[in-house]
């Protein structure tokens, strides 16, 4: 009888060994294929882009993003989208990058940010707003994120955040925390960052805006969350509404101090 | 006109490393878009690298090749401040050159 069982146990033993070194080897291969890749982001080529937007005169006023304030002064571009969003007095509200450039669009350029609100990711004015993205969000690599939570509007719309995040809806009950309120979880084979805590917060905020090699797209902070409500089954939230914004703060205040790795690299 | 691509190239002990990153849609006249009528084709057929005036890298690309291809290779030779010239022609005859001084 205990011979019988012995072998059972080290073929139980090695089953369990071997399950978990796929596991590793998995993610460690993720990891270095992010590392092969990362050499050659191809964000550089939308940021390279973006530059060259910012710099041109465009819309019906023909004027330049360089007067553009993103809340360091106007023109002031590095670090700028580490601190966002932030509080802007001249507009009275809490902006992400996203509204914010469309608030410099409308009032230097007089470029109606409709174009943008109602338009469709990767064309139009959308996709000049993902490359201006690229080039400010650029100039925030290797930064830490600051963003001022002291401010009262700022407190406001974290409540708001928070709420937005554990909302349950759409046809299969999903919130935002089903997927990025535990350790630990995955969806095919990427592992799905911890939004509720620091560090996944910081993982996740600071490396979006980022490239995405399976489909060749630069994705914007508005274009990451408006495909996380579409996950979700539910209704796509209006560009740079209030709620984006929100869930923008949530996660920045989570990820505070953690470090900017924008642009990111994503399968 | 095609977009810039990003060249950076540098020298050590003899040799030169250049990374290209090209801009370009690398179509392979397979997939088929949302009415379903096929994408023409278009994509990078042929390369060319110079160090100064020489070819030192040529290259014949196809439909295989990723979007924004990027590519790295390493050459005898090249000292800081020479000329390291990337070519790229597509198969609708577009071309694009960019170039860039050894670092």
């Amino acid at each position: 009888m205990r011979n019988a069982l012995k072998p059972i146990a080290i073929v139980a033993a090695l089953v369990m060994s071997h399950g978990t070194a796929v596991a590793q080897s998995t993610a460690d291969d993720i990891a270095k294929y992010r590392e092969m890749i990362a050499d050659g982001n191809p964000s550089e080529l939308f940021e390279m882009e973006g530059e060259e937007l910012w710099k041109t005169p465009r819309g019906p006023m023909k004027a330049t993003l360089e007067k553009c304030d993103l809340g360091m002064g106007p023109g002031v571009v590095k670090g700028a989208s580490a601190r966002m969003p932030r509080f802007f007095k001249d507009t009275g509200r809490v902006q992400d990058l996203e509204s914010r450039l469309l608030t410099c669009m409308q009032t230097l350029q007089g470029i109606d940010p409709k174009l943008v609100i109602d338009g469709k990711f990767n064309s139009g004015e959308r996709k000049t707003m993902a490359a201006l993205v690229a080039y400010v969000v650029t100039h925030s690599k290797g930064d830490k994120v600051r963003v001022d939570m002291t401010n009262p509007q700022m407190k406001e719309l974290y409540a708001l955040g928070e709420r937005a995040f554990y909302y349950r809806t759409g046809p299969m009950d999903f919130s935002c925390a089903t997927c990025h309120g535990e350790d630990g979880k995955r969806i095919r084979l990427q592992d799905l960052p911890n939004l509720t805590k620091h560090e996944g917060a910081a993982a996740g905020w600071g490396s979006w805006p980022a490239y995405r090699v399976s489909n060749s797209q630069f994705w914007t902070m508005q274009h990451r969350l408006n495909d996380c409500f579409r996950q979700q089954r539910t209704a796509e939230p209006i560009y740079a509404s209030d709620v984006t914004i929100a869930l923008s703060v949530y996660m920045a205040a989570k990820a505070n101090g953690g470090e900017v790795m924008t642009p990111g690299l994503k399968r | 006109m095609a977009n810039p691509m990003r060249i950076r190239a540098s020298a050590k002990d003899g040799v030169t490393e250049v990374r290209v990153l090209m801009s370009h849609v690398m179509e392979t006249g397979q997939r088929k878009d949302a009415s379903g009528a096929l994408i023409p084709a278009h994509f990078i057929t042929e390369l060319t690298a110079k160090h100064n005036d020489k070819v030192v890298l040529s290259a014949q690309f196809g439909p295989s090749v990723s979007t924004n291809p990027y590519l790295a290779f390493k050459f005898k030779g090249g000292a800081k401040g020479d000329k390291v010239t990337v070519g790229w022609t597509d198969n609708k005859g577009e071309s694009r050159a960019d170039e860039v001084q050894i670092s």
